[in-house]
């Protein structure tokens, strides 16, 4: 889309929506929000960037295969649910550490990296569809 | 935290300690998903999908055998993920039914990847071709697995979508035409399948397989055999059973062959392994009153399909006919309710499995090595491939259910139990009466084809060629590809030759199918509160 309003404004939409994605999925825990939702919006944050700067742009600022992001995703929280077999409990079972750093208490726990795993698979997945749907059909994959 | 109203609530978690031995019910779905996922993440590496991908099924089927042994001899094994107390949790509950499946699967898994070479050549290795494998067997293994209906739907969404990715690679028009009648179809049977789940949880309160055996004979037994008709329908349409299955010879001969012969393999047997699941374990007095139905369906598909396989000119679209002529036979079981009824059709199941994995291998090696699709064009092929004539006839034998070969000994036992039938009702001749002209047709079409590709001197209408058709020469692709299927069919060979194990093991699994109490027990349900 080659209007210079968008170009100017997308970095800074892109960003917004990157942070806020975070934010998303580390509240979900307790409150509305998760890996999910927090997938779906930084993955509409790309196809904003590459709307207003097209594929090749986007492809050199993630560095990294969209799909293999994906791939990492299912892999982390697979593995997340596989640590319970240390504490003869069933697979997914959850396990919390809670961090002390001084002032505050910071509750770690083997969901949190489930979720981050569901964030990357949503992410990875619905960038590669983005991408495909943006780019010149010509355009190497 | 340790009030009044905190001690009068019942438990919600499981204090025991789990066994590690118990994790063997995760690993074949783990595995298998887990390598999906790693091999996804590598898929620009020259080479290191395929020998993953053999690594990972490998690691898959170990898994599978122990899983069958420990459940042979400590009865059926159930794990509830995440500590928390069935049926509040999510159950993988397997038996011998479940567990015997998942280890055809993923033979038939290894021996596709192998085969998959063949067509396959150094640009293509970028495609995700056996991330998508390895989803699909993660999927397959889920299903026969998994000890709760809305996990089972979970695990055919992502048969699905591993399936939609593998029959478009390619990407030809044919492919896409084929994509479409297949994805549309099985889409419409899964949501058929989730609107009976609501329908299910609003009657009984209850998704577990389990907690549905334990509160199923107390609900209402109309709304009940509503709810079991409609997931007939459901996975009817998965299973391709007459009259729902043309979808199934329109769309299996368009992706490639090592695809075909994994969806014929593995599909179909996953929606009969769903109906006997439900229909039998899960709700066998809504069985009762659908027997008419479940008569009328394996009829007509055991005499309706081998006549389509004998009108087909396209070799892989004639294989789809077989394909459903096995669903019929297991749908024969289904209305024969025994011990061996059950047994017939659990086993059909399996014998299904491998064998028409290999009857597609085959047939994608005469397509490869011809280069045609259309037996009017082949003819010949004796002189030049005699180890693939042999392989094919033996195949056919073995699907018709040719004494010694595979098929015939689960057909033995659901003849069996049609003739302790037929003693009281015209049911049981029927359905014996069906299952013999079925394997007669059978053997009619399958001979007829091989007759055509193999016994006539050329192709259709070239009057007196006495040239035998020029084969291609062998590639080492090939190569591996004809020893892969070897491998297969000297499985099936050595099973057909000693089936006293897999008799035993079917009669055990089917006895332990109609009495479910020990698979209620494995589950261990806590007591619901009043």
């Amino acid at each position: 889309m080659n209007s210079l309003l968008f170009r100017t404004a997308a970095p800074l939409i892109v960003a917004t929506m990157l942070v806020f994605s975070v934010y998303i999925c580390l509240r979900g825990h307790n409150e509305p929000g998760g890996g999910f939702i927090g997938g779906l919006i930084a993955a509409s944050a790309i196809a904003v960037y590459g709307m207003a700067s097209g594929v090749p742009a986007v492809r050199r600022a993630l560095r990294l295969d969209p799909m293999a992001i994906a791939g990492s995703g299912v892999l982390l929280a697979g593995f997340s649910g596989l640590i319970s077999i240390f504490i003869d409990a069933p697979f997914l079972t959850s396990i919390w550490l809670y961090l002390d750093l001084g002032e505050t208490v910071v509750p770690l726990s083997t969901p949190l990296f489930f979720d981050l795993g569901v964030y990357l698979t949503v992410f990875g997945t619905l960038s590669a569809v983005a991408m495909a749907l943006e780019s010149d059909p010509e355009e190497e994959l | 935290m340790e009030d009044l109203a905190h001690a009068a609530l019942p438990p919600a978690m499981i204090e025991t300690a789990t066994a590690i031995g118990d994790w063997l019910i995760v690993l074949p779905i783990l595995l298998s998903l887990l390598g999906a996922a790693f091999l996804m993440v590598l898929r620009r590496q020259r080479g290191a999908p395929v020998i993953g991908a053999v690594l990972i099924v490998g690691g898959v089927i170990a898994a599978d055998v122990g899983l069958l042994l420990r459940i042979l001899a400590d009865g059926p094994l159930s794990m509830t993920m995440g500590r928390w107390l069935p049926p509040f949790g999510i159950s993988l509950t397997a038996d011998l039914f479940s567990a015997g499946f998942a280890l055809a699967a993923a033979v038939v898994t290894l021996v596709v990847v192998l085969y998959a070479e063949m067509g396959r050549d150094a640009e293509k290795g970028r495609d995700g071709f056996h991330s998508m494998v390895l989803l699909l067997l993660a999927g397959v293994s889920g299903a026969f697995l998994t000890g709760d209906l809305f996990n089972l739907y979970v695990w055919f969404e992502v048969m699905l979508i591993a399936s939609f990715g593998l029959i478009v690679l390619g990407g030809t028009p044919l492919q896409i035409d084929g994509a479409i009648k297949y994805g549309f179809i099985n889409f419409l049977a899964t949501t058929l399948f989730l609107l009976a789940l609501g329908l299910t949880y609003g009657l009984l309160g209850a998704l577990n397989m389990a907690d549905i055996i334990r509160v199923a004979p107390e609900a209402n037994p109309a709304a009940l055999t509503g709810i079991a008709a409609i997931l007939l329908l459901a996975f009817g349409t998965k299973a391709a059973a007459f009259p729902v299955n043309a979808w199934l010879p329109a769309s299996y001969h368009t992706p490639l062959p090592a695809v075909s012969a994994l969806f014929a393999g593995l599909l179909t047997k996953v929606g009969a392994y769903a109906l006997l699941r439900t229909l039998i374990a899960l709700l066998p007095q809504s069985r009762d009153l659908l027997e008419p139905v479940l008569v009328g369906l394996a009829i007509t598909t055991l005499l309706i399909a081998p006549l389509g396989a004998i009108a087909e000119t396209n070799l892989r679209r004639a294989a789809g006919f077989f394909v459903i002529s096995g669903i019929g036979a297991i749908l024969a079981g289904l209305a024969l309710p025994s011990r061996e009824g059950i047994a017939g059709a659990g086993l059909y199941i399996f014998h299904a499995m491998l064998s028409v994995t290999a009857l597609y291998l085959i047939v994608g090696l005469i397509e490869q090595r011809t280069g045609e699709r259309d037996t009017r064009r082949m003819g010949g092929l004796f002189v030049t491939s005699t180890p693939l004539s042999i392989l094919f006839f033996g195949t056919i034998l073995a699907i018709a259910g040719v004494p010694p070969f595979l098929g015939f000994w689960p057909k033995l036992l659901l003849l069996q139990a049609g003739v302790v039938e037929a003693g009281e009702n015209w049911i049981g001749w029927a359905l014996v009466l069906a299952l013999v002209i079925n394997a007669v047709l059978t053997l009619i079409a399958g001979t007829r084809i091989w007759a055509h590709i193999f016994l006539r001197n050329g192709p259709e209408g070239v009057a007196g060629a006495l040239e035998p058709m020029a084969l291609r020469p062998w590639t080492g692709r090939a190569r591996l590809a004809m020893g892969s299927t070897l491998l297969l069919c000297g499985v099936i060979f050595a099973i057909s030759l000693w089936p006293n194990p897999m008799m035993e093991v079917g009669q055990k699994a089917s006895a332990e199918l109609l009495d479910t109490s020990r698979y209620v027990d494995a589950v261990g349900l806590a007591e619901v509160m009043p």
